[in-house]
């Protein structure tokens, strides 16, 4: 009896009892992925070095308007946390945050510090302006404010080449230094690409492994299944071997007499999209095997007895069915693809590196955590619609 | 033989046909079969006999190893199935999951060039024909099993194919639907004059559909011809058995004259029966007959056979009952009678049949599935 409040008591215990057996996963996720990841993309669209520094000047200046230059007040207190902020040894973070925005901020702020420590005056912006003239310049102001936190939007515009100006506005950055805007394309196209090739190279593959009879098949899965038990950083190096000039496809074209020099399979795009296609190509084997390993094969059988010949069979009854598949392999190659940073750094040129490449760097050489936050959340973005649109496309085609 | 096909007219003939797989015994062995236009012909037989092999290779999905496969007097050999203009129903319906009800009615069409109101006429009248009117915009995983199948079998007529195949249509649905189904299958047959080939394990179904049935057994055909010939008249024991019920009697020929002989069965009883086939004395022999010919009570009309015996089991069947009773030597022989019976187990009975519904067949000389 379901009224029974023992009886429901004890279903209650049953629905609860699957999410006891997999909340030490669920914690295990939240504490080693999820809280971090969070924790980390954050820094993207906070500032939080200067109001640590710099707390009350921070304060005096999300106050200002941003217009010409801040009340004169904000000078003393700006003086008195700069010498604070030397002695604590937090100086450093908020000098590299401010030369994100304005190079020579760090210089600035140093050689304040030393006339400060030294007894300059600092009351008014006239004795700054004595010290360091730049302390007179609008823009310096405003770049300061800009970086008083605690949200920021510095970092996300950075990373496509844009920034605020002095007076709120979005602006290009100079051409020399627009380089995220090209990175974040090419990334786009090479997984695009990737993502193709896959498709192409592994639609009949898949088709040959869900219509073989399984003595010829599984060896064949096998096959498919290889590559995920080496690395991929083996399986990089191994095209090196193959592809370089001295490498064994060239040795062997040069040794048949097909050329004479030999040809450029490697460190440049070509050698990138060789590569990744190959390390990724199970990725979209395998979901697509399961999908047309559950068409029927007296569908086809159907189709011709009712007057298709075979091209119009393959594409009125079996591609449609096999999209899903399609659809589904090729997010999963794209999505990795986007964060592939090892083989374009093995295999490509210096024009082939791909946005995971900065994001590296940002994050171990020159710890602008920031932008590395920043490049990561404009990833995310598209993977987000992605993912979107595989639910919106396995929704409208019935598998 | 209602509609005996004459030579030289046939409408699609099996000419010496054999199919053999990968060196293995032949699925289907020296295929002789005719079917006239406007014929309801089924092949009946258990699993593996070759009936679907044979139907499989007409549609064209499977190429004989020899003989030759003729439709209105031309070699079908060498025609891919989709030039064939046969419409199949498959056992699993074998609908576009993909497509709605309409899309799959109107798919053979298409592949045709048939489009626009032209196809959306055909399509709907296909549609009334199976009773599905309205239910052109649901997707087959919306259908039941009944449905599916009138969609299937809606497909396959709507493109007018020269004769259509069907295997073992009905198997997947439960018993009362199958009957429902036969009825349908039937009318339509006769209203549009179709050939129909039609496969199934299921004697009752064959005897109720067909104008001949061909039995097959072994990859061999045993028999061909109408319900009546193959129920009353079956040519050897496999036969007897796989259509409708049978009581098997072992025993050896002791007497022969002319249209009857004389059988001895185990516990030295002695029963008249109809010979089939040449038989000899002392030729070993199985002795067939139907439950419904067995008669009960002391008080026969003068049978041929009459035996005293004794119940081992009584089955009661709503507007039947069948009695199992054990003859003295220990042979089983199951009746039907429409009469309420009152008997306990171990009870004795008398009961016999006449010598003409009793056949003798020869043992061994055709294969038991």
């Amino acid at each position: 009896m379901p009224g029974s409040p023992t009886e429901r008591a004890g279903a209650a215990r049953r629905d609860w009892w699957p999410f006891a057996l997999v909340a030490p996963l669920i914690l295990f996720l939240a504490a080693g992925f999820l809280i971090p990841v969070l924790m980390m993309l954050s820094r993207g669209v906070t500032d939080h070095e200067l109001a640590s520094a710099w707390p009350e000047t921070a304060q005096a200046l999300r106050g200002w308007d941003g217009a010409g230059l801040p009340d004169e007040t904000v000078v003393p207190i700006l003086a008195a946390e700069i010498v604070g902020a030397r002695k604590a040894g937090h100086l450093n973070l908020v000098a590299n945050r401010l030369n994100y925005d304005r190079v020579g901020s760090r210089s600035l702020v140093y050689r304040t510090a030393d006339a400060l420590e030294g007894g300059a005056p600092a009351r008014s912006f006239a004795d700054l302006a004595r010290i360091d003239p730049r302390w007179s310049e609008a823009g310096q102001w405003a770049s300061m404010r800009q970086a008083a936190g605690p949200l920021t939007s510095f970092y996300l515009l950075a990373s496509l080449d844009r920034r605020l100006s002095p007076q709120g506005a979005v602006e290009r950055v100079e051409a020399e230094q627009a380089v995220f805007v090209d990175i974040l394309l090419r990334t786009f196209k090479i997984s695009a690409v990737v993502a193709l090739l896959c498709a192409l190279l592994g639609y009949p593959v898949a088709y040959l492994l869900a219509t073989l009879p399984p003595r010829l098949a599984n060896p064949l899965l096998i096959l498919v299944l290889l590559p995920f038990w080496t690395s991929a950083l083996v399986r990089t190096t191994a095209w090196v071997v193959l592809l370089q000039s001295e490498g064994v496809l060239n040795g062997f074209l040069i040794g048949a007499g097909l050329i004479e020099a030999p040809l450029p399979l490697i460190y440049n795009r070509l050698g990138v999209y060789i590569a990744m296609t190959h390390v990724l190509l199970p990725f979209l084997v395998l979901p697509l095997y399961g999908v047309m390993k559950g068409i029927s094969p007296v569908e086809m059988r159907a189709a011709s007895s009712l007057g298709a010949g075979p091209v119009a069979a393959f594409l009125k009854i079996y591609l449609p069915q096999t999209l899903p598949g399609l659809a589904a392999g090729m997010i999963i190659v794209f999505t990795l693809a986007l964060g592939y940073y090892i083989t374009p750094a093995l295999v490509g040129g210096g024009a082939d590196q791909m946005v995971s490449g900065s994001i590296a760097f940002y994050t171990n050489q020159t710890l602008n955590w920031g932008m590395a936050a920043a490049l990561s959340l404009l990833l995310l973005l598209p993977l987000g619609l992605m993912l979107f649109a595989g639910r919106y496309l396995a929704r409208t085609v019935p598998a | 033989m209602s509609l005996p096909p004459q030579t030289g007219t046939a409408f699609v003939e099996f000419a010496g046909v054999e199919k053999v797989y990968d060196g293995g015994a032949p699925a289907v062995a020296g295929l002789d079969l005719e079917i006239a236009e406007g014929e309801f012909v089924t092949l009946l037989g258990p699993s593996g006999s070759g009936k679907t092999t044979t139907l499989m290779m007409l549609a064209g999905f499977e190429a004989p190893s020899a003989g030759d496969i003729r439709l209105q007097g031309r070699s079908l050999a060498g025609k891919p199935p989709h030039r064939r203009n046969m419409g199949v129903v498959f056992q699993n319906y074998a609908l576009f999951p993909h497509m709605n009800v309409e899309r799959n009615v109107a798919f053979p069409l298409g592949v045709r060039g048939i489009r626009g109101a032209q196809a959306k006429a055909k399509v709907e009248e296909a549609l009334a024909l199976v009773d599905l009117d309205g239910l052109g915009a649901r997707r087959p995983d919306q259908l039941s099993g009944g449905q599916r199948q009138r969609v299937a079998l809606a497909r396959a007529l709507v493109f007018e194919p020269d004769i259509v195949l069907m295997d073992e249509p009905l198997g997947a649905l439960d018993r009362q639907l199958r009957e429902r189904l036969q009825v349908e299958i039937k009318r339509i047959q006769r209203r549009l004059g179709l050939t129909i080939l039609y496969v199934t394990h299921d004697q009752a179904e064959a005897l109720t559909l067909s104008d001949r049935i061909a039995v097959f057994a072994g990859g061999r055909l045993q028999q061909v011809g109408s319900p009546k010939a193959i129920y009353e008249h079956p040519r050897n024991a496999f036969v007897a058995g796989f259509v409708g019920e049978n009581n098997g009697l072992r025993g050896i020929v002791t007497r022969r004259n002319g249209s009857s002989c004389e059988i001895r069965i185990a516990g030295d009883l002695v029963l008249q029966a109809t010979p089939v086939g040449p038989l000899a004395p002392g030729d070993a022999v199985t002795a067939t007959i139907r439950p419904e010919h067995v008669r009960l009570g002391p008080d026969l009309a003068a049978p041929c056979n009459l035996f005293s015996a004794r119940v081992d089991d009584v089955a009661y069947h709503g507007d039947h009952s069948r009695v199992r009773a054990l003859l003295p030597g220990g042979a089983a022989v199951t009746l039907r009678s429409e009469e309420r019976i009152e008997l306990g187990a171990s009870e004795p009975l008398t009961i016999g049949w006449c010598a003409e519904a009793c056949l003798a067949f020869a043992d061994g000389a055709e294969p038991r599935p």
